[in-house]
C-alpha cells in the first residue's frame, strides 16, 4: 500500500503552483469578475502550453498521455488560484465523455483542439431545476436533430462544442436518453448568457432549434455514460474544492496572524483558532476522501461511484465550510468587493451545485452503499 | 497511489490470517463483533483473562506488539505490517483495548528513557500481557493542564517518597505498574518542576479506588499514594524533565488511538439497513439517508486519513499532531450517532439494556460517548493543539507560566 502520490506527481503539482501564483493572481480573477472578460484567454492558452489541457488526454489525441492522477493534482491548484477559465467543463465533462464513448473520429476531431486549448467544451445536461435524472432530460432528439433548452450550461457561451443529453422515447427506462456531440459554431443554437453566483465562471442557457447533432455513443446507452462522466468529475472538481478549502483556511489563518484586535492577534483568541481548527478538520477529511477518489478514478475501480460520491460531497462541505468561516475570521473586511474572501465564498457555492446538489449526492451514496452491501 | 498488497506485504497477510484462523479464540468471535462503545462484555467468560490468553498465545508465537524491536518483544515489524494485521485480526482486535495505554505508552516512553536492563526486564511481559501497565498522569487539580498536576516526589536517599493522588486512570485495578508524573520541585514555574517515574502498582502506599462514571461502569480509577517509595533507577528521564518525557508519551498516544477510533457508523448503518419505521424502511427515509452519508464521509475521511499517515510513517516521517482530528472527528460523532439511533426507536429509545432494541446497544453507547470527548484530550485541547502545531496560530496567553508552581492559585477538580 502506498497512499499518497508519486514524487513526480507531487512535482507536477508544484509545477502547477508556480505557474498559477504567477498567471492566475486575484488580480487576474478579478478582470473576469468584473466582467471585463468571459474568461481569461491568456491563461487557457498559457494551461495548453504547459500541458494541463491534455494532461489525461492519450498521446495518439494529442494530449500528454500522463493519467487521471495527473490530472487531480492540477485540478487542486486550479481550485487553490480560483482559476476562470472553463477548465472543468472542458476537460473533466467533455473530454471524460469522449474518452468514454466518444468514436475515432469524434476523439480525433475534438480531443487534440481541447489539448491544444482550441476547443472548449461542455456538458449540456440541466434543464431548469433539478438534479441528475432521466426523467429530467426533456430536450427532444429526433432524426438527427435536437429541440430544446438547456439551463444552465457551464461556460455555455464560450463553448465551441457541446455534449447534449436528450431524449429519444417514453418507456420510463434509462434508455430513454442518448448522447449527442453539437457544434455550437454551426448554427441552430441560440446562446444566452445568465448572472450566476460565480461570475468567474459563465453559466448560459442554450436553447435547440433543429439543431443538427451527432450521436456520442450508441442510442440509449446515454445515461450509464452520464453516470460514468459525473463520477470521474465529482472526484475532479473535489480535488478543485480541497485547493479552494486549503486556500481559504490560509487566508483564514493568515488575517488571524496578521490582525491585531483587543491589544492581540485576533489568532490567540480561542473562539477564532478553534474555528480554523474545525476548517482544518474539514479540509483534511475532504482531502482524504478525495485522495480515494483518485485511486478509484485512476484504477477504474468497482469502488469508483461510492468513492466519487463520498469525495464529491466531502469535499463540497470543505470548502463551503472553510470559505463562508475564511469571512467569519476577516470579519467585517470579509464581506467586501475588495478583499478576496467573497471569491472563494460564490466559487464554494457554485460547485456545490453545479454536478447536482450535495442532497442528491447523499443520496447516490447512500445507494451505492447499499449496492456494495447486497453484493 | 495503491492499495495493493506488495509480494512481501501479501505473503504477510497470508501467514497472519493462517495463524488467527487456527489459533483465535473463535467462540468469542460473535460477542465481540457486537460489541461497540460502553459495550464491550462476554456474557459467559472474564473478558480480562480471555484478553490476557489471546496476547501471550500472540506473544509466544511471536504476534504482540508488531512494530516493536523483537528484544523487547515485539516482531519488528513495519507500520504497514502493523495494519495489515489489525485488518486480519477484526473482531479479535478488541481485546487488545485494555493493553492499548500500556502497548502504545507506557511502553514506547520506557523504550525512550527507561535503563537498558529495566527494558529487558519489563517490556517482554508487558508486550505478551502478562504485565499490564497504567499511565497515571491526571489529577484533581490537573485535567486538561495536565502540568498543574501536585502529586510531590521527595527525594530520601536512593529513593523518592511520593504523595498525592491521581484520577481517571484506566485500567488501575487490573494494572501491575505504571508510569508516574510527580512534582519534584514547586519553587520553579509548573512545566519546570516536574519528573517522571515508572512504580509497581502493588508498592505499599498505593491504594486504587474505582470511579462510578456517568454511564454506572467503571473503567477509571482514582489512584491514592501515601509515602510510596520509588528507587531513583526507576526515573524516567532527568529531574525537572518529566514535562518533555510526557509529551513523547502523548505523542504516542495520539498514535495509538488515531489508529483505532470508532465512530458508531457501521452500527447506525448496519441498524438502518434493517430497520421499519413507521413510513417504510428507514434506509429509504429522505432525511435519514442525509444524516447517514454525512456521517459515512466523516467515516471515510477518517479511515484514509490513517491510511495517509501510514503511509508517511513507512517513509520515515514521524507521525505530527494532525492525528489529532481522528479522537477530535470521531468523539463528538459517536454521541451524535447514538443520540439519532434512539430517536429513531421514538419513545421505545428510553428503554436499556437487554430489553432495549439491540439489546441496548446505543443507548449503551450514548452513556458512554461523553467520556470519549474529554479522556486523552478533551475537543478543546485537541483544537488547540491543531491550531497552534498545524496552523501555526499563538498559544493561549498563560497566566501561570513563569510563576512558580505554589504561588499558582488553584480551585476545583479535573
Amino acid at each position: 500500500m502506498n497512499f499518497d502520490f508519486s514524487d513526480d506527481q507531487k512535482q507536477l503539482r508544484d509545477q502547477a503552483r508556480k505557474f498559477l501564483t504567477e498567471k492566475c493572481s486575484p488580480k487576474a480573477v478579478r478582470v473576469v469578475l468584473d466582467g471585463k472578460a468571459p474568461y481569461d484567454k491568456e491563461l487557457w492558452k498559457g494551461l495548453a502550453e504547459m500541458g494541463f489541457l491534455g494532461v489525461a488526454i492519450p498521446e495518439e489525441f494529442g494530449g500528454a498521455g500522463a493519467g487521471h492522477l495527473e490530472l487531480c493534482v492540477i485540478a487542486e491548484e486550479m481550485g487553490r488560484a480560483n482559476a476562470p477559465v472553463p477548465f472543468s467543463s472542458t476537460v473533466y465533462l467533455a473530454a471524460e465523455a469522449l474518452l468514454i464513448a466518444g468514436s475515432d473520429a469524434q476523439k480525433k476531431k475534438w480531443l487534440p483542439a481541447i489539448a491544444s486549448g482550441e476547443a472548449i467544451g461542455t456538458l449540456a445536461l440541466f434543464e431548469g431545476k433539478g438534479n441528475p435524472s432521466p426523467k429530467n432530460v426533456k430536450l427532444m432528439a429526433a432524426n438527427g436533430v435536437l429541440n430544446g433548452v438547456k439551463k444552465p450550461v457551464a461556460d455555455g457561451a464560450i463553448a465551441d462544442f457541446a455534449v447534449v443529453a436528450a431524449r429519444n422515447g417514453s418507456s420510463g427506462r434509462d434508455s430513454d436518453i442518448s448522447l449527442f456531440l453539437v457544434d455550437l459554431r454551426a448554427g441552430g443554437v441560440e446562446v444566452k448568457s445568465l448572472s450566476n453566483l460565480d461570475p468567474t465562471r459563465g453559466q448560459a442557457e442554450i436553447t435547440f432549434r433543429d439543431c443538427k447533432a451527432e450521436p456520442l455513443g450508441a442510442t440509449g446507452e446515454g445515461w450509464s455514460i452520464l453516470t460514468q462522466v459525473l463520477d470521474r468529475a465529482a472526484v475532479l472538481c473535489a480535488f478543485e474544492q480541497v485547493g479552494g478549502s486549503d486556500r481559504a483556511l490560509e487566508m483564514g489563518r493568515d488575517y488571524a496572524l496578521d490582525r491585531i484586535a483587543f491589544g492581540r492577534q485576533i489568532g490567540s483568541f480561542q473562539a477564532v483558532k478553534h474555528m480554523l481548527a474545525d476548517m482544518y478538520v474539514s479540509a483534511t477529511l475532504a482531502r482524504s476522501n478525495s485522495y480515494y477518489g483518485a485511486w478509484a478514478l485512476s484504477t477504474n475501480a468497482a469502488e469508483l461511484p461510492e468513492a466519487a460520491a463520498a469525495a464529491r460531497i466531502s469535499a463540497t462541505q470543505a470548502f463551503q465550510h472553510c470559505a463562508k468561516n475564511n469571512i467569519q475570521v476577516h470579519g467585517g473586511m470579509g464581506f467586501t468587493w475588495e478583499f478576496d474572501c467573497h471569491m472563494y465564498y460564490r466559487r464554494a457555492n457554485a460547485m456545490a451545485l453545479v454536478l447536482g446538489s450535495l442532497s442528491y449526492w447523499e443520496d447516490q451514496l447512500i445507494d451505492r452503499m447499499r449496492k456494495k452491501n447486497a453484493a | 497511489m495503491n492499495f495493493d498488497d506488495t509480494p512481501q506485504e501479501a505473503e504477510f497477510r497470508a501467514t497472519a490470517r493462517a495463524w488467527i484462523g487456527a489459533n483465535a479464540p473463535k467462540q468469542y468471535e460473535e460477542e465481540l463483533r457486537k460489541s461497540s462503545l460502553g459495550r464491550t462484555v462476554l456474557k459467559n467468560a472474564n473478558i480480562l483473562e480471555v484478553a490476557k490468553a489471546w496476547q501471550k498465545k500472540k506473544a509466544d508465537a511471536g504476534w504482540a506488539c508488531l512494530h516493536w524491536p523483537k528484544e523487547y518483544g515485539g516482531r519488528g515489524s513495519s507500520p504497514i505490517e502493523r495494519v495489515i494485521w489489525q485488518q486480519e485480526e477484526g473482531p479479535f482486535g478488541q481485546l487488545s483495548r485494555m493493553f492499548i495505554i500500556g502497548h502504545g505508552m507506557c511502553g514506547p516512553t520506557m523504550m525512550a528513557f527507561a535503563r537498558e536492563e529495566h527494558k529487558r526486564t519489563y517490556l517482554p511481559p508487558l508486550a505478551s500481557g502478562e504485565k499490564v501497565w497504567c499511565q497515571l498522569f491526571s489529577e484533581p487539580a490537573g485535567g486538561s493542564d495536565v502540568a498543574g498536576l501536585r502529586t510531590r516526589a521527595e527525594k530520601d536517599g536512593d529513593d523518592w517518597v511520593i504523595n498525592g493522588q491521581k484520577i481517571w486512570t484506566s485500567g488501575a485495578h487490573y494494572s501491575d505498574y505504571g508510569i508516574l508524573l510527580t512534582r519534584t520541585d514547586p519553587t520553579v514555574p509548573k512545566h519546570k518542576g516536574l519528573t517522571m517515574f515508572f512504580l509497581d502498582m502493588k508498592s505499599p502506599g498505593v491504594e486504587v479506588r474505582p470511579i462510578k462514571q456517568a454511564s454506572g461502569a467503571s473503567d477509571f480509577n482514582e489512584v491514592y499514594f501515601t509515602n510510596v517509595r520509588i528507587p531513583d533507577h526507576q526515573r524516567l528521564g532527568e529531574v525537572g524533565d518529566g514535562w518533555n518525557v510526557s509529551l513523547t508519551t502523548l505523542m504516542n498516544e495520539r498514535s495509538a488511538i488515531g489508529a483505532g477510533v470508532s465512530t458508531g457508523f457501521p452500527e447506525l448503518f448496519e441498524y438502518c439497513s434493517s430497520l421499519m419505521l413507521d413510513d417504510g424502511p428507514a434506509i429509504e427515509d429522505r432525511a435519514v439517508r442525509s444524516k447517514l452519508a454525512n456521517w459515512a464521509v466523516k467515516t471515510s475521511g477518517l479511515k484514509y486519513t490513517s491510511m495517509r499517515a501510514i503511509s508517511a510513517l513507512s517513509k520515515g516521517e514521524r507521525p505530527g499532531p494532525e492525528n489529532s482530528i481522528g479522537k477530535l472527528v470521531a468523539g463528538s460523532m459517536i454521541q451524535d450517532v447514538a443520540t439519532y439511533a434512539l430517536d429513531l426507536q421514538g419513545a421505545s429509545g428510553v428503554v436499556s439494556g437487554e430489553d432495549a432494541e439491540l439489546a441496548g446497544r446505543f443507548q449503551a453507547m450514548l452513556l458512554r460517548a461523553p467520556g470519549t470527548r474529554v479522556e486523552g484530550g478533551t475537543d478543546e485541547i485537541m483544537r488547540n493543539i491543531i491550531a497552534e502545531r498545524v496552523l501555526g496560530l499563538p498559544g493561549d496567553i498563560r497566566v501561570d507560566k513563569d510563576v512558580p508552581f505554589n504561588k499558582i492559585p488553584t480551585k476545583g477538580r479535573g
